[in-house]
């Protein structure tokens, strides 16, 4: 075992010189450095064990057994994913606003921009970082949020940066159609892994919405580890949609981190539908006053999928509110594990925060694993957070089956209602409409079954 | 809240050294340690071999210092006094022949041990450091068949019953403070209700520590046969030192068919100076097993001492339709530190558990909930409830909650609430606009805050914990 994930590291390790010589990237010299300190972290930190507290639930054994051949983009092989392929990934309202990344690079002729506004860039990140206009910026920014020197996964991403993306909201500009990042993964190769990396600079009062998605060409089994950051200036708001539809066989790690500037407003909603193994860590600092975040969340998963979602939710400063859902619908042999942490630092006043966890358990087999915490340091502040496992309430089925409901009816009734308190806040229609449709097919699967 | 901060408790009323000659042994800690304290107790070779093993064990074991969010100075386990007993007549037939120094000791501390001033009612067993200097009302409880003694006295008398139920629910490899105390344990109370039987008066242990360098390690051990039922109750404190004393208790419970334990336990010992200079550190092994069918236990503990507090008393619902239930308050002021919660495993079908959890944290101390509830697949249609809520006085205090919640099948249910306030400026205006003076109405605040657990206290302890309350936060808020 031990020399497995030895050998896996080598692997990685070969892959990670490869792509040191060949991206132009290396040659600005505080990129090329960064890279080799993550990868020397990563070396250093190994895959996590069930041993540490952080994955004491998870168990990343699969990942750190399978040969995965990093798909680093190779400049010639032109992928399979044509644009009609890709058309099912893509969202109606971000038609004219979308990045598409195939295997975590860019593929800027996939891409559309036409309908985002001036006020905006998105490009490349490596080639940003290369762009004189950018670089200054993103060397402030990039790896400060997400800190890889905790977490094998991050500090791995971030030594294997080779393509992603750069997006700056400039001052003041307000996007009206979201911005679609659209990751596909087309593994062409079997178990082939990929790093997207997203930066997001909301400037001052700028305001926009993301959606970040993740989804496969196919059943293959392959690895996504993904890392992204998000900074909000003075004022910004920024709505952050990641939907994780990744095939039944793929491994999904992923981190999101988001400082929080004075005043500014967050609302991330995350959706994890797909993977057989998913975990996301989401890690929101406010350290500025009176920002506010909304941290909800959706886990659906089934037969032996299992997802992980560990938060943190940061109160450094006084006057910021918090507010989070992470609700989760489980059946056949599938595991859910939510960690969700509270920090309200010393002196932090006047904080507001919530947190709420439910799950519902479909089958006998399930397993749920809920680790709601709070560390709390200030007097004069408001703190409450719930969890709750368990079935249908049998008032509510049996109001619905004096009705004349059939019962089988009444309880997938009952539970896409629980799934719609997460999804009914989305703002964009047909993301709303593909995961109202995405839990109707799963509850009526189970109805035909 | 302008005075918030003036945090000024009342001097520890407890904290006196009784002047009296007693047989120590040499500081440290070695099999031979281990070999010398069973040589003093004159006990059966099954029990020194019970001892090696968990010194054995412990030797390999490493101290729980990450996990629990508590900060101290690194123990040093050579450097303490393992056995330390009041010197006195070898054998007390009748209370008369108890020291009379340490009769008026513990009736300074308001546990008379002779049995026409005490409250009529409640039975004490009375450990001074390493020992059991005496157990009231052993022979009226003898007509019921109950068994209430020291733990010495159980190894000579009911060694049956010890050998069957001693380490059958805390293991002597369970953790690093239940190996130890397994090994070095000094004595402690055994009580044993038959079947059937209510016993029929409150049962208590009185643990006070005396000696600046001992430690002390002692063990519970309470068997409730089927269909019977006991309350017992437990207190401790201990003098002011400098220095920090380790106290490593285990105590086991076992409930079998339709019996009923209820253990309830006021903990006052030395907590430290102001600046957390001295007090106890509290590390404590408590777990029961609801072996039977329709079994209970209930542990309720108001803890106010100790410098430091480690402890989880939990239960293993193993029969079907047997229940768990956990009421604390857990006071902390000062620099006082405090991890402490509950397991509830669910093992057996319809089992249900009840958790309430009341911490208030004022001074600059530190005050952590933590608990786990286990649903195991076979545990159908188990239920568990927890609150755990949590008050901070002062800005410098701090409050953290750390549920795990593992469910491994549908039919169960699983609730967990928990939440964080601060007196109201509301509530004290409005108590004193009715007349009422500050502290009175401070008082009555958090009293109705901790209102849910004290009313699971039997009566006079629930008049105790109130009164220790207020004392403990006197003149501290407002």
């Amino acid at each position: 075992m031990v020399s497995q994930i030895v050998k896996e590291e080598n692997q990685y390790q070969a892959a990670f010189r490869q792509l040191q010589q060949r991206t132009t990237a290396s040659d600005v010299a505080w990129f090329g450095r960064l890279r080799e300190s993550a990868m020397d972290r990563f070396e250093q930190l190994g895959f996590p064990s069930v041993k540490e507290e952080e994955w004491k639930y998870t168990n990343v054994a699969p990942i750190t057994k399978l040969t995965f051949d990093p798909a680093l983009p190779a400049i010639d092989v032109d992928s399979l994913a044509t644009s009609t392929e890709l058309a099912r990934f893509g969202y109606p309202e971000a038609q004219t606003s979308q990045l598409v990344f195939v295997n975590g690079a860019l593929r800027s002729n996939l891409s559309s921009l036409a309908g985002v506004p001036a006020g905006v860039v998105a490009i490349d990140l490596v080639e940003a970082i290369a762009d004189a206009k950018y670089g200054e910026l993103i060397r402030e920014q990039l790896a400060r949020s997400a800190d890889y020197n905790a977490n094998a996964f991050t500090a791995l991403n971030t030594a294997c940066v080779s393509s992603g993306a750069f997006i700056l909201i400039r001052k003041g500009t307000e996007l009206e159609s979201p911005l679609h990042l659209n990751f596909v993964s087309d593994p062409s190769a079997p178990n082939s892994v990929s790093f997207p990396r997203v930066l997001i600079i909301s400037e001052e009062n700028s305001r926009a919405t993301v959606i970040e998605s993740y989804a496969g060409t196919n059943d293959a089994a392959y690895f996504t580890n993904a890392v992204v950051e998000i900074v909000l200036k003075d004022g910004a708001r920024l709505e952050h949609y990641k939907v994780q539809r990744e095939s039944v066989e793929a491994y999904h790690v992923a981190t999101t981190s988001a400082d929080l500037g004075p005043n500014s407003s967050y609302d991330s909603t995350t959706i994890n539908f797909g993977a057989r193994l998913s975990r996301h860590d989401i890690h929101v600092k406010m350290a500025h006053e009176g920002a506010e975040c909304w941290v909800d969340g959706l886990y659906v998963v089934s037969s032996d999928q299992h997802t992980d979602t560990h938060s943190v939710i940061d109160h450094q400063q006084p006057h910021c509110t918090s507010h989070q859902l992470y609700k989760g619908i489980l059946d056949g042999k599938s595991r859910a594990v939510f960690n969700g942490k509270i920090f309200v630092r010393h002196g932090a006043q006047k904080t507001d925060a919530m947190q709420t966890n439910k799950n519902l358990l479909l089958s006998d087999e399930a397993r749920v694993d809920t680790k709601p915490q709070l560390e709390i340091l200030a007097d004069d502040v408001k703190c409450a957070h719930g969890a709750a496992v368990g079935q249908l309430e049998e008032d509510e089925l049996f109001y619905l089956e004096t009705r004349g409901i059939h019962p089988e009816l009444a309880k997938n009734l009952l539970t896409y209602g629980f799934a719609e308190e997460v999804i009914g806040k989305i703002k964009v229609d047909s993301i709303r409409e593909q995961l109202d449709e995405a839990v109707l097919n799963r509850i009526n699967a189970r109805l035909e079954a | 809240m302008s005075t918030a901060e003036n945090l000024v408790s009342q001097e520890y009323k407890y904290g006196f050294v009784t002047d009296i000659e007693s047989d120590t042994i040499p500081r440290g800690l070695s099999e031979d340690t281990v070999r010398l304290i069973a040589a003093k107790k004159n006990e059966p070779e099954w029990m020194l071999e019970f001892r090696l093993k968990a010194y054995r064990h412990w030797l390999t074991m490493t101290e729980p210092k990450h996990w629990p969010n508590l900060t101290y100075p690194e123990i040093n386990y050579q450097d303490m006094i393992y056995y330390s007993a009041p010197k006195q007549k070898a054998l007390k037939a009748s209370m008369d022949e108890v020291d009379p120094e340490l009769l008026k000791t513990f009736e300074k501390l308001g546990i008379p041990l002779t049995e026409q001033k005490q409250l009529a009612g409640v039975a004490v067993d009375a450990v001074f450091d390493s020992v059991s200097v005496a157990t009231t009302y052993k022979e009226k409880l003898k007509k019921h068949g109950v068994i209430f003694c020291s733990f010495s006295e159980a190894i000579r008398e009911y060694p049956d019953l010890i050998r069957k139920y001693l380490g059958s629910v805390v293991p002597t490899n369970d953790n690093f403070f239940a190996a130890l105390n397994s090994a070095v344990f000094s004595d402690g109370s055994f009580c044993f209700i038959p079947k059937g039987v209510r016993c029929p008066m409150e049962l208590s242990t009185y643990f006070r520590i005396n000696n600046s360098e001992s430690g002390q390690f002692e063990r519970t051990l309470i068997v409730a046969e089927e269909g019977s039922y006991v309350s017992y109750l437990e207190g401790c404190t201990a003098p002011k030192f400098d220095k920090n004393q380790l106290h490593a208790a285990v105590v086991e419970l076992i409930a079998l068919d339709d019996a009923q334990i209820k253990y309830s336990t006021v903990q006052n010992w030395y907590a430290g100076d102001e600046e957390g200079r001295g007090g106890i550190y509290n590390f404590v092994t408590k777990r029961g097993k609801c072996a039977g069918r329709n079994s209970k236990i209930s542990w309720t503990q108001v803890e106010t001492g100790s410098a430091i507090t480690w402890k989880y008393p939990s239960c293993i619902l193993l029969g079907d339709n047997s229940i768990g239930e956990f009421y604390s308050v857990a006071l902390t002021n000062h620099a006082q530190q405090a991890d402490t919660g509950t397991k509830m495993i669910h093992l057996g079908k319809n089992t249900r558990s009840t958790i309430i959890s009341k911490g208030i944290a004022a001074g600059k101390s530190n005050n952590s909930y933590r608990g786990l509830v286990k649903v195991m697949p076979k545990a159908e249609n188990s239920r568990n409830y927890t609150q755990c809520d949590s008050m901070l006085i002062g800005s410098n205090s701090g409050a953290n909650t750390f549920p795990y919640i593992e469910v491994m099948n549908n039919s169960s249910a699983v609730e967990h609430e928990a939440s964080t306030s601060k007196i109201s400026e509301e509530q004290l205006f409005y108590l004193q606009q009715r007349g009422i003076s500050q502290e009175d109405a401070v008082s009555l605040i958090i009293n109705g805050f901790c209102k849910d657990v004290f009313l699971q206290l039997p009566m006079e302890f629930a008049v105790e914990a109130q009164r220790l309350l207020g004392m403990k936060l006197e003149g501290s808020v407002g």
